[in-house]
């Protein structure tokens, strides 16, 4: 090993204090999970002490059919909102970035309510408006007994989306679009061959978004769901209501696994994170 | 340049109403009933009589509902500055990493942010309860410590149930809706300020508060509201990770309408609850609008 030179002025990820203190966030915000991970393969049924190494509550967990329900239920809500909430935020944004009209701050400022908004505030309308204005019929057929979930997940995702997609619509260069025009490129068409493409990694970008928004949920959806639409959080918050067990454990190992996986695919997809994280850290090479 | 929407017509109808009637009849509509609902009071079980009535908003300042907001106000401004203090450090460490340091820090610290919120509060439930990794790690030393001078059992922490798991849950939950903004704003830095700094004789500590904070206090403020806002609405932790006493306004909200029924007073909760959010929200625009006029004149 060659002898590294001591760290620079701005090195401070070298200095040890910084590299201390790093450690111990990164202790703070992972040990927990991990615990829980390791622990849902815990042959024990008080889960605190290690017992050895058992599959079971993973079996049990897939044996559990109120859980699986609830997981498929969650999937099911994620997909359907996921796409509705993209092409509803692509349109929106796809207007706002086109078009001048009076009354333009006004539909960017009523945008941006379901992002701000508390997210108690929001359940408590959905609860409101379900109840009493729309009361979504009981004892519909899977899955459109999710209906009323979807359609409020729906209603806090796009917004999101719209962000995300306009952020990208702002690099865009219009003669483009005058330019397909000019040559003789419909409205359809350019839509579609010219601005769809460049929209495309947000469209990526909004769609994972919201489809772990959705999956994340809780609050909107507990005011929402009723009793025979439980989705993945709601199963949750009620087993541990109860009791802290490891079949509970092995449910969110199999979720983090898939939001670890979801996470991976979405940076193959977008690139670097530190060019991504920010919504204006893109602007370094 | 932006097109007239007279231009294009159907275009521009077809491309902004379905979200539009979508954001008005599933998110303002059932706001505007909440709000109305908030002026209106019970008559029988089910109905609910719009009488324009400000009694709920009456009853929702009173020293009991009111400490309550305070109580919820002070656990979100300690949360914040909490992940104010714990992320400003790790935002500067990946600001200044090297660039594949740099991917890999960001993804560990986005990575809990993509988490399930309801996992990540199990998990601190599990650490901290009576039976938790915590008191299992104290009692094992203690007993250790039993071996050679008489302690007496071990004496469990109670560590959850109570405001202090409350706020521990709340920084664990919010630390990256912390850390991104920050690091988003102090990559924009120019560097050979700092390092101007440093060669003009300042310390770290100096540069620091006298530079690096000055220059990047728009992130930092960005970063106050976005971690402030969802702390202040947090039902979840409170719920879960609390005991009687830590209880905040998301849960007085919740019980208002899933188990008191009493929709009038839960929906003037809300609708406060919303306007604090509001204030926190204009505060944090007139702040950054006044800096951006100082810096130009």
């Amino acid at each position: 090993m060659t002898k590294r030179a001591p760290p620079g002025p701005l090195e401070y990820l070298r200095r040890w204090p910084i590299r201390l203190w790093l450690l111990a966030v990164g202790v703070f915000l992972y040990a927990p999970l991990i615990a829980l991970m390791a622990f849902s393969f815990n042959d024990s049924r008080r889960n605190i002490v290690w017992k050895g190494f058992t599959l079971k509550y993973y079996e049990k967990a897939f044996n559990n059919d109120g859980l699986i329900e609830a997981f498929a239920n969650s999937l099911t809500i994620a997909a359907v909102s996921t796409l509705l909430s993209v092409v509803l935020g692509a349109m929106v944004a796809l207007a706002l970035w086109r078009f001048r009209f009076s009354g333009k701050t006004v539909v960017d400022g009523a945008l941006a309510l379901p992002i701000v908004v508390p997210e108690i505030c929001m359940g408590v309308g959905m609860l409101v408006f379900f109840a009493k204005v729309l009361p979504w019929p009981q004892g519909l057929v899977w899955p459109l007994n999710l209906g009323a979930i979807i359609i409020a997940h729906v209603t806090f995702s796009f917004p999101f989306v719209a962000v995300v997609v306009r952020a990208r619509m702002a690099s865009f260069n219009r003669e483009l679009e005058e330019a397909a025009r000019d040559l003789g490129a419909g409205e359809f068409r350019t839509i579609r061959d010219v601005i769809l493409p460049h929209m495309t990694p947000s469209l990526v970008a909004g769609a994972l978004l919201a489809f772990t928004l959705s999956l994340d949920d809780f609050v909107i959806t507990f005011f929402t769901a009723g009793p025979d639409t439980v989705t993945f959080p709601v199963k949750v918050y009620s087993m541990v209501r109860f009791s802290v067990t490891p079949e509970v454990n092995a449910a969110s190992t199999i979720l983090i696994v898939l939001t670890v996986i979801l996470t991976a695919v979405a940076l193959k997809l977008q690139g670097d994170p530190a060019a991504t994280a920010g919504a204006h850290g893109g602007d370094k090479a | 340049m932006e097109q007239s929407w007279k231009k294009a017509k159907a275009v521009f109808a077809a491309a902004l109403g379905p979200p539009l009637v979508w954001l008005v009849v599933f998110f303002v509509a059932p706001m505007a009933i909440v709000w109305a609902y908030s002026f209106g009071h019970n008559v029988g079980l089910t109905e609910i009589s719009f009488t324009g009535t400000i009694a709920n908003y009456a009853r929702a300042l009173e020293p009991l509902y009111l400490k309550i907001f305070v109580k919820s106000a002070w656990v979100a401004a300690l949360t914040t500055a909490l992940c104010l203090v714990i992320g400003f450090p790790v935002a500067l460490a990946i600001t200044f990493a090297s660039q594949k340091a740099k991917t890999w820090l960001l993804l560990l610290v986005m990575l809990p942010f993509w988490t399930n919120l309801l996992i990540r509060t199990y998990a601190l439930i599990a650490v901290l309860r009576t039976e938790g990794y915590v008191n299992q790690t104290f009692e094992w030393f203690w007993n250790l410590g039993a071996k050679v001078a008489p302690l007496g059992a071990y004496q469990p922490l109670e560590l959850l149930h109570n405001n202090f798991a409350v706020i521990l849950g709340l920084v664990y939950v919010h630390l990256p809706f912390m850390v991104l903004p920050l690091y988003s704003a102090l990559d924009r830095l120019d560097k050979s300020l700092l390092e101007a700094s440093l060669d003009l004789g300042a310390g770290h500590l100096r540069t620091l508060f006298r530079i690096v904070v000055p220059l990047a206090l728009p992130g930092i403020a960005s970063g106050v509201l976005i971690t402030f806002i969802p702390a202040l609405g947090a039902y979840l932790t409170p719920d879960l990770l609390g005991g009687p006493d830590s209880q905040m306004i998301a849960n007085v909200i919740e019980r208002q309408f899933k188990r008191a029924n009493d929709w009038p007073f839960g929906a003037a909760l809300s609708f406060l609850l919303m306007y604090l959010t509001f204030i926190a929200i204009a505060v944090q625009a007139l702040l950054s609008k006044g800096r951006k006029k100082e810096g130009v004149g």
